[in-house]
């Protein structure tokens, strides 16, 4: 039986509740021991000095594109990024080719994860048929054969009597639905956040309240329905008032929001570099510090990346044709050590929105240190510098707004069951 | 110090703007001449590149290009026959292994001549980019009304109309307030770029306010199928409250000239007889438009020659 100590680190557990610097013994792919000076006969040590040992990273919020975009990425090189990032399980979006609506390409996306990914792959299934908002899935099966969670993503139901019955459907199988909120009518043609930057650039605007109607909506559709609600990527300072709120009178709901909208502003295009565009859009300096306030003060739960692969062809178009969406997996950890270092939120709170909040949202184990639990844990220096060049990184995609710059925090080894699948020396070590 | 390319208004100074102006004066008088051409650019390829269909605007650049003896080449992936989704970047890599000395683009999308000047080794002239910027229709307006007025400074521009599809009025918004003038701008709320203030202008929805002691009344090009849509109710809705005429011109000043970009929608943003007779000067602006572009070329092709590039040591 394969022993690993993770050897002198700053141990963060937000279940426990526990920062404090010790090593954890794994010991045949489950954690067996965390504590001190931990007798480390026979074992494999990894060292994490000056580092955190965290439970790994949840992205509840992925596109790896298989089946049917393999040019963008797979679930081998999707999984190869995700754990590069720090992310021990990934749950990926359903618009696929053929769509994720039906139990076989549920069940060939699980096979191709437990075969060809190092991270943990969860299928979120379609919401409707084909991803077109009319018809429901048939969500009893779809559960059954593993999906995680119901979202049609970008294809947002814009038909409020479809979305109220597909959150009531989700009822008969406690299914948590999840909504990328965007009023397409309000969204019209616009292609960036509507302010002055756009007027300024001359794109047409997609203005926040496209995004703040559709929440709204999908908030009160679930408080008379009662089922469980997610809202993906949040961005828009009224949205982030709005969960508050209904999170005050006690509705289902829980949020995510994504390492770009806590930390880049519509600015960003300004340069017309089509990886700053991203839906729903890169905001204003106002709402991206409502969202920082908001995952501070729990109203957003979780961090997500939208990990949204798009190849070099695709985004050399002009920035109307290009296609919405940026890679976030190998940033994700270094960009949101931004509000650490600003002193906005401690490490172990923000381990709590990178692992055990999106855990728990989609009902999954990981996100915590305890002794039995599976041996899912990364180590991160938040310190250490480099340069971020994506086609230096392992996703196939290199559609990152980063890209080419210096980044503070790197992910130092990623444990997967208890195997060590990524060392920031070695790479990507399996499969 | 005018930069590598010429993208915007936005990017230039004063000082630029008139050295530009300046430059055109001395070129207009080419056009003059029974044989029109001098030798200035010749040797030197100069390419028109087209991807939104333009014919005066073209045929402009292409004048102002023979009359400075460059060879200008037409290329011209007119949406019809560019596919969709061609790489923009990969048809500025083809034109750029062809050597050219200047290239001129024009696109639908905003942002287009900037992607393409970050590839390409020539300079890149925008020829208007979406709602962004039509930086040489701006300098013909500025050369225009320096010519009638003899200043720009203290000036009072009105621009009336869809703001917010307009690159036209965002270049002369910059152009106008960086040499020293008010600008308004009149339009439907519809038509009215959010946080278009932010640029330094005013903001108007009466016309005759925003006309009141004008020195230069802009009227913009209307799109047809704009009209009668959700934004604006209907052409004649428009052209009763937004257009132009002799009846609302008399809240400008006496002197008033009236511009427009061309081509005129005539009765609807523009009465039929503001088109054709003065204060109107929009065949002035069209033969400006020429020296303009020469002065344009002039300035930014010409310094493309092999001591430039330092290849000639």
């Amino acid at each position: 039986m394969s022993r690993i100590l993770v050897r002198g680190g700053r141990i963060l557990d937000p279940t426990a509740n526990r920062d404090e610097n010790g090593d954890v013994l794994i010991e045949g792919g489950l954690i067996a021991a965390v504590g001190e000076s931990l007798d480390a006969r026979g074992a494999e040590i990894i060292e994490a000095e000056g580092g955190w040992i965290a439970p790994g990273f949840f992205d509840m919020h992925t596109h790896l594109r298989e089946p049917g975009q393999e040019y963008k990425e797979d679930i081998a090189s999707g999984g190869r990024s995700a754990v590069a990032g720090g992310f021990t399980s990934v749950a990926c979006m359903a618009n696929t080719q053929p769509v994720n609506d039906d139990p076989a390409t549920t069940d060939f996306i699980l096979d191709r994860g437990r075969h060809d990914s190092p991270a943990k792959v969860y299928p979120i299934a379609a919401a409707t048929h084909g991803l077109a908002g009319k018809i429901v899935t048939e969500m009893s099966a779809l559960i059954e054969a593993g999906a995680v969670a119901f979202s049609d993503d970008g294809r947002t139901i814009q038909d409020g009597g479809v979305m109220r019955h597909v959150l009531e459907y989700s009822k008969l199988v406690d299914g948590l639905v999840i909504v990328h909120a965007e009023d397409c009518s309000l969204v019209g043609a616009g292609v960036m956040n509507e302010g002055p930057v756009s007027t300024r650039l001359g794109l047409p605007g997609n203005p926040s309240i496209a995004e703040d109607v559709l929440v709204m909506r999908d908030l009160m559709l679930a408080e008379l329905t009662g089922a469980k609600l997610h809202v993906a990527h949040v961005s828009s300072g009224n949205s982030v008032a709005a969960i508050r709120k209904a999170k005050e009178r006690g509705v289902s709901v829980t949020a995510e929001v994504s390492p770009h909208h806590l930390t880049l502003t519509d600015e960003a295009a300004l340069g017309y570099d089509t990886n700053t565009k991203v839906a729903p859009p890169l905001r204003s300096a106002a709402d991206v510090e409502a969202c920082r306030t908001g995952l501070v003060d729990g109203t957003l739960d979780a961090i997500a990346t939208d990990h949204a692969p798009h190849a070099l062809h695709e985004k050399d178009l002009d920035f109307v044709e290009a296609p919405p969406g940026l890679i976030g997996f190998e940033t994700a950890v270094p960009v949101v050590l931004d509000l650490l270092r600003k002193g906005e939120i401690t490490p172990i709170e923000l381990v709590r929105r990178l692992s055990t909040h999106p855990a728990r949202i989609l009902n999954r184990p990981g996100g915590d240190l305890a002794v039995g639990s599976p041996a899912d844990l990364v180590i991160v220096d938040p310190e250490r510098s480099w340069l971020y060049d994506p086609a230096k990184g392992y996703s196939k995609s290199r559609n990152s707004p980063w890209a080419g710059q210096m980044m503070q925090g790197r992910v130092v080894a990623t444990i997967v069951d208890g195997r060590l699948v990524y060392h920031v020396d070695k790479g990507v070590l399996v499969p | 110090m005018i930069g590598r390319d010429l993208l915007g208004i936005e990017d230039l100074d004063r000082s630029d703007i008139e050295r530009i102006l300046d430059t055109a004066e001395r070129m207009r008088e080419v056009g003059n001449r029974i044989v029109k051409k001098v030798p200035t650019l010749r040797g030197r390829t100069v390419v028109n590149l087209f991807f939104e269909a333009s014919t005066r605007t073209r045929a402009s650049f292409e004048i102002a290009g023979k009359r400075l003896s460059a060879d200008v080449v037409n290329f011209s992936p007119a949406s019809s026959s560019l596919k969709k989704s061609e790489s923009i970047l990969d048809t500025a890599r083809t034109l750029d292994a062809m050597d050219p000395d200047l290239v001129i683009v024009r696109h639908a999308v905003a942002g287009v001549p900037k992607r393409v000047a970050d590839v390409l080794d020539a300079p890149v002239v925008n020829a208007g980019d979406g709602a962004h910027e039509h930086p040489t229709q701006a300098l013909l307006d500025m050369l225009t009304v320096r010519q009638v007025k003899e200043r720009i400074e203290g000036l009072t521009v009105t621009i009336v109309g869809d703001i917010l599809h307009s690159r036209v009025a965002r270049s002369n918004i910059h152009g106008f307030l960086k040499m020293g003038a008010e600008v308004r701008i009149a339009a439907p709320p519809t038509m009215i770029p959010v946080g278009v203030e932010s640029l330094g202008v005013k903001v108007f929805t009466s016309v005759r306010d925003a006309l009141s002691g004008a020195d230069v009344v802009m009227a913009l090009r209307i799109q047809n199928e704009r009209l009668a849509g959700s934004s604006v109710p209907s052409v004649r809705e428009y052209s009763t409250t937004f257009g132009i005429d002799r009846a609302k011109l008399h809240y400008a000043k006496d002197d008033v000239i009236v511009m427009h970009p061309g081509p005129v929608n005539r009765g609807v943003e523009l009465s039929h007889e503001l088109t054709d007779d003065r204060p109107s000067v929009i065949l002035d602006q069209v033969r400006n438009g020429v020296a303009i572009r020469m002065a344009v070329l002039y300035l930014f092709a010409g310094r493309t020659s092999q001591s430039d590039r330092g290849e000639a040591n």
